[in-house]
């Protein structure tokens, strides 16, 4: 292993030391000569009919260099879905416009109505203060099965209804499904919400557009996750600029969790108004900005049943889900309660058959889209606490109950009935780990000392599948994707053997940095500290889809795996011809070419000087240079699973619920870096608790936004999550990329939040509150306290 | 946050003559008040910071008394009344974070008697005089519901004089987001009687649960008060408790500060 760590070691993540050290450089550290500032004025109504707005007093007020309205963005593009589903009739799904500015109509609190730019930020509020608005208010649809009521108010006046789609997968399956119901030997059934949440990324939002007129080129600087995917939507889409005249750059991103995916107006509107000031345009959003105006996550409610024979093995599942899209279609919303939710259905069971229905709903609300696990954690939620339930009606352990339905190793690869194709597992090699390591088998002692104290303990167990690793390409566009989803990277070796590697996939904290430059160190042999990790400019990067869906490494690096691969094949020539030796000779190792049998040999360096410096080189049969780009798509997803076990303990007098200890057992195949893998795993599981116990993003009756800052909506802290046990000795390699890696960056928030509320049922149950069979996340106290008086 | 002016005036007196001005409010930490400017939901005209004033600040025994100075951070109350009063210092150090508890003050917390806040029922079950650069208020007269006192417009509160009790504890529970208290019991036990005073659990503030101050004269137990409730009419209702709730825990809460009272 090269000597500061290949592929396995814990190498300390090297871009740590800019970030902790406050030298990280984000979007709101660029600022350019001459720029300006724009501040968005903000529907405070969830829906109504603009009928005037005055920008006289406002543009006449100090500062001030322009003001936009929706007016300004007549002739410009809307801002683009990238997926299209296709409902259980075969019609596409209902898509509505989706303006920069508000055209007409505003729905939903947050939606941007006019931009005020001006000299500086405080100019640009102090003048939007200004602007008159004048709103017929109009009645807010806030719930969903009340918007698809026939009498409605619409959220777009030119759909036929708040309904997008009424989707059924696999709307073939769906009377055998029934059938199976009707021949059932037991039934359980669990309505639930998966609430809505907002992710909350350290870093708010922030965009610089930037215009050069001389070369007629923008450029945006943004808070994103895959600038590629940014400058494809703005440039095609929305504003008519060609790639060749547009570069998106996301420089450090503090974190994104999926809401950073997206296409924002705010990202147009400043590459447009740069445009059109011939300046540069800024807007740094506010913490209470990002409440209302990034995409928020999750928001279904859910019936779900299980189908057992009278041996206990699941025979059916069926589903119907409402689905909330908030009130324009967010770039990839279509996809999440669908392809990302409905094929997870299956878990890591056999079940035989599975209907999944989704209606998904237009409402007043911000959109929704993709949140850290995206769809999975909303399938494995339901299903989790589906089997835990069908476990207690049944009178069986929730751990036999799920082994006797596990998938076992030996039927990989394994078929669901929902359209995808598990490489490979071994569950119980999983639940086995995460028993030992919680121990499971003290718990009853453990209970009854709590007892003693007059508190109520709870063990709960969850066991997750999840579809990482995104996406074939030639598939998803099959299921309605706009986008390839293939990955890129260029491999350039210097002439004195550095290599800078430039890569489509983007680190907004997952430390590609360190991890990328762990894998191209241990396949030529090299320090890793010769390696660089470039990211994040379409400039200089190969076209690439960004980091989402756990999929850097295995998409990522698998790409990076191919083109370093071509560069050993072409330095493995050069050698060849060096050394005077026939190429298939030559052997690399340990960052030396050497004729095999020989003691003749070159190092890497001479080598890449050789490419560079082709005094000594096979001109006529090879090109001078050391350089490589690859793409990759990925044959199939890649399919992480484990076992998650959280031990809480409940203050009946309360309904305080504390979590005592929490273990996750991961078969995330090969690890690349353990250490980032582990903190990776902890805030994926910190996102869940929190999921569990505290957040909520809440609207009353009206559509206004009754958790819009941190004093309502509730963040995880410190002391509100425990200290994990971590593991991830359970090795399955995923079978179909070069690396064997399955992705690890959403696990712990899909598998943790079932594992909670499973624990605090188990407790409320082992108190003789046997009544209680749901809570409805979160979990907080006032609703466990709720649950426990309403026998 | 629009502009203003600043003053910081070293005497109680140039402090009063300061806040006589056009819009002029007083500013002490500003945890309260800095976030509703930055809002724009406040815009006074002059902020007269009050924490350049000597002696509005520091913690000092009066014989059976406490004195704090009404510009005395909560971190500053938390260790320097632990020798005198540990239930009052336990409750300032339970206030918000390191931040807060640094800059945010005794003075600032109770001229804005939000219903949620800490320090008010500290002041009430405790009897204490609030002491303003015209007079002294008993506390029973001072909190007048939500964001409401007595003080008059211009006047400052210049300190707080607490009675220290023979025993006595405060119990928070904690509101998940914003963590002050979704309800809180302060219970104070005084050669005269206990007094028991609760915060953000009810919609007209701060208050006094008279019931349980009987029997807890009788008995300091909280066998004593088991039997007692609250209606929850009246109560907060919000996303992070119904009125029942918090009437539930206000009886939890004020048996686990009998418990606790030392
Ligand atoms: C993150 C956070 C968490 C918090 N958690 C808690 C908590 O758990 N419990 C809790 O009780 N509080 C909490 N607080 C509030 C905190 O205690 C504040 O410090 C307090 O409410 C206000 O005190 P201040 O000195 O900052 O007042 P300021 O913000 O300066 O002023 C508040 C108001 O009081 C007026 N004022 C200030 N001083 C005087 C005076 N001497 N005379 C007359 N009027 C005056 C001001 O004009 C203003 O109207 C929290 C605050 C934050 C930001």
């Amino acid at each position: 292993m090269p000597m500061d760590g290949g592929i396995g070691a814990s190498t300390k993540r090297r871009e740590d030391l800019r970030f902790l050290t406050g030298n990280g450089r984000y979007t709101d550290d660029i600022n350019l000569r001459g720029q300006l500032y724009a501040h968005f004025l903000r529907s405070q109504v969830a829906h109504g009919r603009i009928t005037a707005i005055d920008t006289a007093d406002a543009a006449a007020m100090p500062g001030v260099v322009r003001i936009f309205t929706g007016a300004d963005f007549e002739g410009v593009g809307g801002l683009p879905c990238g997926w299209q589903v296709t409902d259980k009739h075969g019609q596409p799904m209902q898509e509505p416009a989706h303006p920069v500015l508000a055209q007409g109509k505003v729905r939903h609190v947050g939606d941007p109505i006019a931009v005020v730019v001006a000299e500086t930020a405080e100019q640009a509020r102090d003048a939007a203060e200004a602007i008159v608005v004048d709103i017929d208010e109009l009645p807010a649809v806030v719930d969903m099965k009340a918007a698809l009521a026939a009498d409605a108010p619409k959220v777009h006046d030119d759909l036929t209804s708040n309904l997008c789609y009424d989707w059924g997968f696999v709307e073939e399956n769906k009377g055998a499904v029934d059938a199976a119901f009707s021949a059932a030997a037991h039934v359980t059934t669990l309505e639930l919400v998966n609430q809505r949440l907002v992710a909350n990324p350290m870093e708010p939002r922030v965009a610089v557009g930037d215009y050069d007129p001389w070369n007629d080129m923008s450029t945006l600087y943004t808070t994103s996750q895959n600038p590629h995917v940014i400058r494809l939507l703005m440039g095609a889409f929305v504003l008519g600029i060609p790639e060749h005249k547009l570069r998106v750059v996301a420089p450090d991103v503090g974190g994104g969790f999926g809401s950073k995916i997206f296409h924002y107006a705010e990202e147009a509107f400043c590459t447009f108004a740069a445009r059109q000031l011939k300046k540069p345009v800024k807007w740094t959003s506010s913490r209470s900005e990002a409440f209302m105006s990034d995409a928020h996550g999750r928001d279904h409610v859910t019936r779900i049943e299980l189908a057992l024979d009278a041996d206990n093995n699941f025979t059916a599942i069926r589903t119907e889900t409402y689905a909330n899209m908030g009130a324009y279609l967010s770039t990839f919303a279509p996809s999440v309660p669908t392809w990302l939710h409905g094929t997870l259905m299956a878990g890591n069971y056999k079940t035989p058959v599975i209907y999944v229905n989704v209606k998904a709903v237009f409402t007043n609300t911000v959109p929704v889209d993709a949140y850290r696990g995206a769809g999975r954690p909303e399938a494995t939620f339901q299903l989790e606490r589906l089997i835990d339930k069908a476990a207690r009606e049944l009178g069986v352990s929730p751990v036999d109950l799920r082994r006797q339905n596990f998938i076992q190793p030996d039927q990989f690869p394994y078929a669901t009935p929902v359209a995808v194709e598990y490489d490979t597992g071994n569950y119980d090699a999983t639940m086995d780990k995460m028993l030992e390591l919680a121990d499971y088998a003290g718990f009853d002692a453990r209970a009854a000392e709590s007892a003693k104290a007059g508190k109520l303990r709870g063990f709960g167990i969850a066991h997750y599948i999840e579809a990482c690793g995104i996406a074939p390409s030639n598939l998803v566009g099959q299921l309605g994707a706009r986008a390839g989803l293939y990955e890129s990277a260029t491999v350039r070796v210097n002439a004195t053997g550095s290599i800078s590697v430039f890569t489509g996939s983007h680190s907004h904290g997952q430390g590609h940095e360190t991890t990328f430059a762990q894998v191209v160190s241990e396949m030529i042999g090299i320090d890793a500290g010769q390696v660089e990790i470039v990211h994040g400019d379409t400039s200089n990067t190969p076209m690439g889809m960004g980091t989402y869906g756990s999929r850097s490494l295995a998409v990522g690096g698998s790409a990076l795996v191919r083109a370093t691969n071509k560069i050993i094949a072409k330095a493995k020539k050069i050698a060849a011809h060096l050394l005077e030796a026939a190429e298939a000779d030559i052997e690399l190792k340990d960052g030396k070419f050497s004729v095999a049998g020989t003691d003749k040999s070159v190092d890497w360096a001479g080598v890449t000087l050789a490419a560079y410096v082709p005094h000594n080189y096979p001109l006529e049969s090879l090109e001078p240079g050391l350089e490589e780009t690859a793409f990759y798509d990925p044959s199939n997803f890649t399919y992480p699973a484990g076992a998650y076990g959280c031990e809480v303990e409940l203050d009946p007098e309360t309904g305080k619920v504390t979590i005592l200890n929490f273990t996750a057992a991961d078969d995330f195949g090969n690890v690349v870096n353990p250490m980032i893998v582990e903190g990776q795993v902890h805030g994926g599981l910190a996102q869940g608790i929190g999921q569990a116990m505290l957040e909520a993003c809440a609207y009353d009756a009206d559509g206004q936004l009754l958790t819009g800052s941190y004093m309502d909506y509730a963040m995880p802290r410190a002391d509100d999550v425990p200290a994990y046990t971590v593991d991830h000795s359970c090795v399955t390699p995923c079978t179909h990329n070069p690396l064997g890696v399955k992705g690890c960056g959403e696990a712990g928030a899909i598998g943790s939040p079932p594992a909670v509320v499973n624990a605090v049922i188990d407790a409320l149950h082992r108190g003789g509150h046997t009544h209680v069979t749901h809570i409805d996340m979160p979990v907080s106290p006032s609703r466990v306290w709720a649950a426990m008086q309403a026998k | 946050m629009y502009n203003f002016d600043f003053v910081k005036p070293a005497t109680i007196a140039e402090a009063v003559e300061a806040l006589s001005g056009e819009e002029a409010q007083a500013l002490s930490g500003g945890q309260t008040l800095l976030p509703t400017m930055k809002q724009r939901l406040n815009a006074p005209a002059t902020l007269v910071s009050l924490t350049g004033i000597a002696e509005m600040k520091g913690v000092t025994r009066d014989g059976d008394t406490l004195v704090i100075g009404a510009a005395t951070p909560h971190a500053v109350v938390a260790r320097d009344a632990a020798a005198h009063y540990p239930a009052l210092a336990a409750l300032a150090g339970q206030i918000g974070d390191p931040a807060v508890r640094n800059r945010g003050t005794i003075g600032g917390s109770i001229a804005n008697n939000d219903p949620s806040a800490c320090y008010p029922s500290a002041v009430l079950a405790s009897g204490a005089v609030v002491v303003t650069n015209t007079r002294e208020i008993a506390a029973d007269d001072f909190f007048q519901g939500l964001f409401e006192t007595a003080l008059h417009d211009g006047e400052i509160i210049t300190a707080v004089r607490f009675p220290i009790p023979q025993k006595a504890a405060y119990a928070k529970f904690l509101q998940p987001a914003s963590r002050f208290a979704l309800t809180g019991a302060f219970v104070a036990q005084y050669a005269a009687g206990v007094r028991v005073a609760i915060t953000g659990a009810s919609e007209s503030g701060v208050f006094r649960w008279t019931e349980a101050e009987a029997a807890l004269s009788g008995n300091f137990t909280p066998e004593a008060i088991a039997g007692l409730s609250v209606a929850a009419d009246g109560m907060i209702g919000d996303l992070h408790g119904t009125p029942d709730y918090r009437a539930h825990l206000v009886g939890v809460m004020t048996r686990r500060a009998v418990t606790a009272a030392r």
